[in-house]
């Protein structure tokens, strides 16, 4: 194959001539395919296409390369004293000291302004448990117990209104800590229920088995937008008269649905993935259903899913952005809001970038832990 | 023991009572709370004053549609706008699944190839796109064409007859000779012509083992038979090409900023994932395949199309199937930026005549009927390219 060039050198094997008068004694391996002019030959240049492939893309990075560091870095306008939006659009380049203006808007949303503290509190709360979670040596049951501490004490400070915290009206909330809300809170929730959902479709009794198939292909064949939709305009009418449900909670009762039946298919293909014998071996010994569900089914399930889970979590994550769309104050649509100011006019570019790499940022780390979990995990398994 | 009937226990132990017992329980409750949430429903909208059934569709919608590929105005019904809505949503999905399906299997092979830029730049992009999500990519593509381009009068114009401005794309259009029907005619009579050839040179190749040049052949065919309708038609070269008029362009077929956005959004985000399925899908080929085929004296290109994509395919199209799926629920976020399609129209009808429950459910069954139908199509494809085994 022409693509490998061998690196040994073999007089002949590659086209080199100043090599050859001296290679009596020992044969020195050609110039060209050793070293970095070896490397880019072998790796940039070493089919006709590759080369034409190759040449292309430094010429579009010749173009497109120095433009952006200028928009990016050289003449891009920071925070300062009195930089105002006319030096920026003056200047050409990014404005980052829009973000520097806009950023708690972005992050925090409406939440008021000195009580910051408090989602920034609540950020590192569920980041750090999210931190600690994913080191296996803590897959105890405490950790349950500690979450649900952390739920509590999050809920203080977000609410706040006793410990002499002021207390914060949830329409307020805003930016990060509701996009991170809205996602954990819906996927611990949801998670239960996936479990019985997935059981319930394996299950033998019919009735129970068409129901939960039903409710599955029903969610997972609607867009979430619709299931919002509904959580937003139906829910209110469900109830009984006199009582209403606010808009956050709906929300999240509508992302929870929408998880649970995502979470119940990654949880059935690990219920499938258990080897039948396993169930017999469980029959065998007389466990009733909920015994051998408990004890020897789902440990092994669940631990083969997790790294699936993480990647639905992931996609979970980024869909709660659409909760825009029902009128949710969350990180997407603060970087909107941010854009609404008349004295900061037509940033979206930086605002988007912001709130892009904040994304980015949660779902990259979230992606590459999950990779690392499935060969932690399958290193029992390889040879 | 005379008697073959094992001694029966209380009914309480009797799993198959039990059974009954337990599915009795769950659908008594479900069905209980499907009557708690009926009768919440019928009570209130009673309160309200609104009225239940699909009556509202007949009524006027007074309300206009940017875009639409039937004719409509604001005077025709709600059963009409849907209907508008509906198509603009298959129009969007079905060019996004066809694009997305291109631009994925390019990046996918590009992450694959021994040249290094090549895959480095596939895989950023790949992990880039992934990890962002569409929405925010979809507002990026809307500012992008709404703010960065520029008013009609300073159009850019990168090919004649063709303009770039915050108002969309403006590209020529065919003239109105009713020629170019009959040459669309022509054409469909060739693709069905080009069916009956390759499968007529696939019985012979069988029987005789002769081979027919078939890809030659097809392309002829596709080529000949639209020009000979023009050819026919009396050749007409009348294109009705964009002229700027007053403050926006005349003429032409145009693409509005918001699909356009909503279409890129859609094929850059699904890309990345149907990127990654090919590229897994090819990965998952046993080399010794393509050194097998090698061996055999094919060449490279017949070693993909006959050894390598028929193995690969089968890894690849469940998880395209649903990426299918993704691209066209995700078409639903049209709503945000403001591209008129089914969630988008049921959204105003919901709003100008409160009928929440109908309207939700009106966007819910489409969905659902569209899911179904590519999923039944894609299992169908799926049956056909499965390994046969014994």
């Amino acid at each position: 194959m022409a693509d490998h060039i061998s690196v040994q050198g073999h007089p002949g094997s590659v086209t080199s001539t100043d090599d050859r008068e001296t290679a009596s004694a020992v044969v020195k391996p050609p110039a060209l395919a050793l070293g970095p002019l070896g490397w880019v030959r072998a790796n940039l240049f070493n089919t006709w296409f590759n080369s034409i492939l190759t040449i292309l893309i430094l010429w579009l990075a010749y173009k497109i390369i120095p433009p952006l560091v200028n928009w990016l870095i050289i003449n891009s306008v920071g925070p300062g004293e009195g930089v105002t939006a006319q030096a920026c659009r003056a200047s050409g380049g990014a404005c980052w000291a829009f973000i520097h203006e806009k950023y708690r808007l972005i992050l925090f949303g409406l939440y008021p302004y000195e009580e910051q503290w408090r989602p920034i509190a609540s950020i590192l709360i569920i980041v750090g448990l999210l931190g600690v979670s994913s080191n296996r040596n803590f897959w105890k049951p405490w950790l349950l117990a500690v979450w649900a501490a952390a739920a509590v004490v999050i809920g203080v400070l977000m609410w706040g209104g006793v410990l002499g915290l002021p207390f914060v009206r949830n329409t307020l909330w805003g930016g990060l800590p509701l996009t991170l809300i809205l996602s954990v809170v819906g996927l611990v929730v949801a998670f239960p229920l996936s479990i019985l959902l997935a059981l319930g479709r394996r299950s033998d009794l019919p009735i129970v088995k068409s129901l939960c198939v039903t409710y599955i292909e029903l969610i997972r064949g609607v867009p979430l937008i619709t299931v919002l939709f509904m959580a937003s305009v139906m829910f209110p009418l469900f109830l009984p008269t006199g009582v209403t449900i606010d808009k956050l909670l709906r929300a999240q009762i509508g992302l929870i649905l929408f998880a649970s039946a995502y979470l119940a298919e990654v949880i059935r293909g690990g219920l499938q993935a258990i080897p039948k014998g396993q169930y017999e071996a469980a029959d065998s010994l007389g466990l009733t259903y909920w015994q051998k569900t408990r004890k020897i089914i789902l440990p092994q399930a669940l631990s083969i899913t997790i790294p699936p889970l993480v990647n639905t979590f992931i996609g979970f994550f980024k869909d709660t952005s659409l909760v825009i769309i029902i009128g949710l104050f969350d990180l997407m649509s603060a970087s909107k809001a941010a854009l609404t100011d008349p004295a900061w006019r037509g940033f979206y570019k930086e605002s988007y970038l912001f709130v892009a790499v904040v994304y980015f940022a949660f779902c990259f780390f979230m992606s590459k832990y999950s990779q690392w979990l499935e060969n932690e995990l399958h290193r029992g398994h390889k040879r | 023991m005379p008697a073959n009937k094992a001694p029966r226990g209380s009914l309480i132990n009797d799993p198959a009572a039990r059974a009954i017992f337990f599915q009795i329980l769950v659908l008594g409750g479900v069905l209980l709370l499907g009557w708690y949430l009926v009768s919440n429903v019928m009570e209130n909208l009673a309160r309200q004053n609104i009225a239940t059934g699909f009556s509202f569709l007949d009524r006027e919608a007074s309300f206009a549609i940017g875009e639409s590929m039937i004719a409509y105005s604001p005077a025709n019904s709600y059963s009409q706008a849907l209907l508008v809505g509906f198509l603009n949503t298959i129009k969007v999905a079905v060019l996004g699944i066809i694009l997305a399906t291109v631009l994925g299997t390019i990046i996918g092979i590009a992450r694959l190839s021994s040249n290094f830029l090549v895959a480095k730049l596939a895989s950023a992009y790949v992990e880039v796109i992934r990890n962002i999500p569409v929405l925010l990519q979809l507002f990026f593509w809307y500012a992008v064409i709404g703010e960065s381009l520029p008013g009609p009068r300073e159009a850019l114009n990168p090919l004649p007859g063709v303009f770039l401005s915050n108002r969309g794309m403006r590209v020529p259009a065919l003239g109105d000779d009713p020629i170019w029907v009959w040459v669309g005619v022509a054409f469909l009579v060739a693709v069905v012509a080009v069916w009956f050839v390759a499968r007529w040179a696939r019985k012979r190749q069988e029987a005789t083992g002769q081979q027919f040049h078939t890809v030659l052949a097809s392309i002829g065919i596709l080529v000949a038979l639209p020009l000979l309708a023009w050819l026919l038609g009396g050749a007409p070269t009348a294109l009705d090409i964009p002229a700027l008029q007053g403050f926006n362009f005349r003429g032409g077929t145009s693409v509005s900023p918001e699909f356009a956005a909503l279409l890129l959004g859609l094929v850059v985000y699904t890309a990345s994932f149907i990127a990654e399925i090919v590229r897994s899908g090819i990965r998952s080929v046993n080399w010794g395949q393509t050194e097998a085929a090698s061996a055999l004296g094919l060449h490279r290109g017949t070693v993909l199309r006959l050894v390598v994509l028929p193995q690969a395919l089968r890894i690849i199209v469940p998880p395209t199937t649903s990426q299918y799926l993704n691209l066209t629920k995700n078409s639903s976020l049209a709503v945000a930026i403001g591209y008129p399609d089914l969630v988008s129209v049921a959204n105003t009808t919901l709003n100008q005549t409160g009928q929440a429950i109908e309207a939700v459910s009106i966007m819910m069954a489409v969905y659902l009927t569209i899911s179904l139908g590519i999923s039944l199509f894609m299992n169908w494809y799926n049956k056909r390219i499965a390994l046969v085994e014994r």
